[in-house]
């Protein structure tokens, strides 16, 4: 498991500043970015895939049911699956902090 | 009876990823998207060397790296000459029997400045040389990554930080450079144009290019809404008018034969491409005419090569 960069002291990273876990990027949470996001209304889902593979974070996986399903801990709010969905399935919402 | 069909549905493609997310590309970054599809399209046994740019800076802020293949940053100017390094030592280790025989792709990855402007001359030794290597440049039309300074790769009349629109003059005042027509006069095996807006075209040129033996080059079109000054959510959307309204037509050059991958009856008005995006707001009538007469020019130069069949 990777620190957040801000605990990182210079004297502790690898020498010559190789990265040894690959992908490590996936712990990182881009998904505080956003103000919107994406809803999806399983009833008008016709299970394209189209948000799966516009998605520039990868934040859209396949579920069991085979729905493709957001991580909101990726998802920055683009907006491209809203618009890119050919039935509509997916609106964006705002973000609120839950109580 | 399914399997003489050619099935381009999403379904079909890997659900793996290479490209991690986490990456800390923009809202709506299309080049984040092209990069993502190539690494899908690759799978796993390649070597990548990436260029400076957006690319390099948004997947490896130390100690993070989106990568899941292996990646290193080498300099601005010589993406092509250390994948030509690369390609040479896999053949050597290979021949020593210190590596098993078996096909390793080598990738040079760089943005338009990397290639058409800064890593021009390596990029031209290494497809002279004939390294059996792909070149993809991922081409959002200015430095983007350092505050959108113009490159040799910026349209007719984009306003960027270096060429701003104001009371004298409008915007960039040079045309594009065509970076796939300079590749092709190498008689390079492959040249082709895609976008992620068509995904399912850019995995299988991508595909092609790492079937065929010698150097191949790819030029992605990636939309970049902080730069092009348009909404996020119309990254997708703008890359398709681009093909649709012939600025980007997607072509393959094989051997020095010319194919349209689609040939569109008719183009759309230049005009719904160009006033979704802020760089270009200044542009009057007159001179979207102007680039509209070229765009069509090129287009038509284009398809009468494809239709020949023949080099240049």
């Amino acid at each position: 498991m990777t620190k957040p960069d801000s605990e990182w002291k210079w004297k502790e990273l690898p020498e010559g500043t190789v990265m040894l876990e690959p992908g490590n990027a996936d712990q990182y949470r881009t998904g505080d970015w956003k103000t919107l996001k994406p809803v999806l209304n399983k009833e008008l889902c016709i299970h394209c895939g189209l948000c799966y593979i516009f998605c520039p974070d990868s934040s859209y996986n396949l579920d069991a049911e085979g729905y493709f399903i957001v991580n909101l801990f990726y998802c920055k709010g683009c907006g491209i699956c809203a618009k890119e969905c050919p039935t509509g399935a997916i609106t964006m919402v705002v973000e609120e902090e839950e109580k | 009876m399914t399997e003489k069909l050619n099935v381009f549905a999403v379904r079909t493609l890997t659900q793996k990823e290479y490209f991690a997310p986490g990456h800390r590309a923009c809202q709506g970054c299309a080049e984040a998207l092209a990069v993502r599809l190539v690494a899908k399209a690759l799978g796993r046994n390649v070597i990548i060397a990436s260029a400076t740019g957006c690319m390099e800076v948004v997947s490896s802020p130390i100690p993070f790296t989106a990568w899941r293949v292996p990646w290193f940053h080498v300099a601005f100017e010589n993406a092509a000459a250390v994948a030509s390094g690369i390609e040479s030592g896999l053949k050597v280790l290979m021949r020593k029997g210190r590596l098993p025989r078996k096909k390793i792709v080598t990738i040079a990855l760089a943005g338009d400045g990397g290639t058409a402007d800064i890593g021009l001359q390596a990029l031209s030794g290494a497809l002279e040389r004939g390294h059996d290597f792909i070149y993809i440049c991922t081409d959002n039309e200015a430095y983007m990554n350092t505050g959108i300074q113009r490159s040799s790769s910026t349209p007719f009349g984009a306003s960027t930080t270096t060429s701003p629109a104001g009371k004298v003059k409008m915007g960039q005042i040079t045309w594009k450079k065509n970076m796939p027509a300079i590749a092709a006069a190498h008689n390079i095996p492959y040249v082709a144009t895609a976008c992620p807006s068509y995904p399912i075209d850019l995995v299988e040129k991508v595909k092609k290019a790492a079937s065929i033996e010698g150097p191949a080059y790819l030029h992605i079109l990636s939309v970049c809404p902080t730069g092009w000054r348009s909404a996020p959510e119309l990254s997708i959307k703008l890359g398709r008018l681009a093909v649709e309204t012939g600025i980007f037509p997607l072509y393959e050059v094989e051997h020095g034969k010319y194919h349209l991958s689609i040939d569109f009856p008719r183009l759309r008005p230049i005009k719904e491409y160009i006033r979704l995006q802020g760089r270009f707001r200044h542009l009057t009538e007159e001179m979207i005419g102007q680039i509209e007469e070229r765009v069509r020019k090129e287009y038509a130069e284009l398809k009468e090569k494809a239709a020949k069949g023949v080099a240049r």
